[in-house]
């Protein structure tokens, strides 16, 4: 428990050490735009491929269980529809985020840290936690919603796809479902999620990259422990913001 | 000049320094040696201000570098250049990038005057037509000379390295030790090297001290270590056959022009 506490002072002393005035404007700005490349378009491949087959799996499965004829079968699209923007695409494809983009942050940090790169940036007088840090936690705010938006597009297209092409209902059934009773606040809940697990993911993988003490065994070690902690922090959240908005 | 008084420091109930006090001078390389473990590199770490003493004080040009304001360390930061012992250049830069990456940061110069700054200090250290490769591309000595590059680009009044040979053969440890004297003269700098490399000592040691166990045991030029009578130092300088002979030879010669 001393330990918990130990780490959560650290991670909040580190949120605030990243409030002070850049050195140079410009050269953050570069810094930022870098990591949303990487953060964005290095996750792109992974974000629609689970993305079609969340929304191809989930369509066959649920069809598979609506077997009563009292139920019309564009329910099936409302199904997906409201799964995919209340709990798939937020919450499955920021878990796999945080293996993606959590792992490459903390390793990135934690080898900077084992190099000595992160001392040879504070000896030049550089804030380490507003140059390294802070940039990936604002791009992922920005980017990985936007990664979720995509997902949640591409998870109803793949729902489609599966649901046409294999005959388990047609087209004109499926808009039917999307466009029957939408409720645009799940749209709304889907990307509050997004925003928060962006924001747990880069910050505890920033978190045990930077704080990272040792060699390569401690790297890895900081990386999978960066991912399991975002997981469950992210399994947590999920619970605690449907239980407060929902 | 930068001055120690009375550093203290441990970890844990470890004690890693203990009692230091030490004036380096301007101009002039100034050597920390010791034997592993003596605290050469924790002490290096507190004159940089990456690690806080417990206590004592440290003077730059008589300004206390400890209790500074964190306005005032980061304008003395800028003054500052250190060569890593791993380099510690950025991986996902170029050399260009990476020598470049202080004016970046801290001056206001148009790219065409950053690239020639950058040209020169590359030229400086011997290194052509590197501009564009990558650290991983690059040879350990190649590494040292990049990283020196980056050290000095902004001409700073003091120069770390922490064991700035480590990892090199001996043709170019000397190459990096004869770049480390030169640069120091010609910028008038104050160099303060961390190594227990001997010809490093033996070439460019202006003022050297020896840690043994986290105290200060020694202090002197490369000329008093050869007639020192201090055992520790002695067991250390000369650790092996070949260079007690030398050394003793020399104290012969010494004796006997002494007394023609």
């Amino acid at each position: 428990m001393i330990k918990v506490l130990d780490h959560f002072g650290k991670y909040l002393l580190m949120l605030g050490g990243m409030f002070t005035k850049p050195e140079n404007a410009r050269v953050y700005w570069k810094e930022f735009i870098h990591q949303c490349y990487e953060i964005g378009i290095g996750s792109m491949g992974i974000v629609v491929i689970i993305s079609l087959f969340l929304g191809a799996v989930t369509t066959v499965q649920t069809a598979y269980q609506l077997i009563s004829p009292l139920v019309q079968k564009y329910v099936i699209a409302q199904i997906i529809r409201d799964s995919t923007f209340l709990e798939l695409s937020p919450t499955v494809v920021c878990i796999v985020l945080a293996g993606v983009v959590g792992s490459k942050i903390a390793s990135e940090l934690g080898n900077m840290r084992v190099s000595e790169q992160i001392d040879a940036l504070e000896i030049m007088g550089i804030n380490t936690k507003i140059y390294l840090i802070l940039p990936k936690i604002i791009a992922s705010l920005l980017v990985i919603p936007c990664l979720i938006v995509i997902s949640m597009f591409l998870s109803i297209w793949g729902g489609y796809l599966a649901g046409t092409l294999t005959g388990i209902l047609s087209e004109q059934q499926f808009t039917q479902g999307l466009i029957k009773d939408f409720n645009s606040f799940n749209l709304t809940f889907g990307l509050i999620k997004s925003f928060t697990f962006a924001f747990l993911i880069s910050s505890i993988s920033a978190y045990f990259g930077y704080y990272v003490k040792g060699g390569a065994l401690e790297i890895g070690r900081a990386s999978t422990t960066s991912v399991v902690v975002s997981c469950v922090l992210i399994l947590c959240a999920d619970y605690g913001l449907a239980a407060l908005l929902l | 000049m930068i001055e120690l008084k009375h550093i203290n420091k441990s970890f844990g109930t470890k004690t890693v320094l203990e009692d230091v006090s030490w004036e380096m001078q301007s101009g002039k390389v100034n050597l920390i040696i010791g034997t592993s473990g003596s605290g050469k590199t924790v002490l290096m770490k507190c004159l940089v201000g990456l690690i806080s003493p417990d206590a004592g004080s440290i003077a730059y040009e008589g300004a206390d570098f400890l209790n500074m304001d964190p306005k005032g360390r980061k304008e003395l930061r800028t003054q500052i250049g250190m060569l890593f012992q791993g380099s510690a250049l950025f991986d996902s830069m170029t050399v260009e990038q990476n020598v470049m990456f202080p004016l970046d940061m801290f001056t206001k110069q148009t790219l065409n005057e950053k690239k020639q700054r950058v040209n020169e200090v590359l030229d400086r250290v011997n290194l052509k037509d590197t501009n564009k490769k990558f650290p991983a591309e690059l040879s350990g000595g190649m590494k040292k000379r990049v990283a020196l590059a980056r050290a000095i680009v902004l001409n700073p009044n003091y120069l770390f390295c922490d064991e700035p040979n480590s990892g090199l053969d001996p043709m170019t440890s000397l190459v990096i030790d004869k770049l480390i004297i030169e640069i120091t003269q010609e910028y008038n700098m104050t160099t303060v090297i961390n190594t227990h490399d001997m010809n490093t000592v033996m070439e460019s040691g202006d003022r050297i001290i020896f840690l043994f166990k986290g105290r200060k045991e020694w202090e002197g030029s490369k000329e008093d270590i050869i007639f020192s009578k201090n055992k520790s130092l002695n067991d250390f300088i000369f650790a092996s056959e070949f260079l007690r002979e030398a050394k003793n030879k020399r104290m012969q010669d010494a004796e006997a022009s002494r007394k023609a």
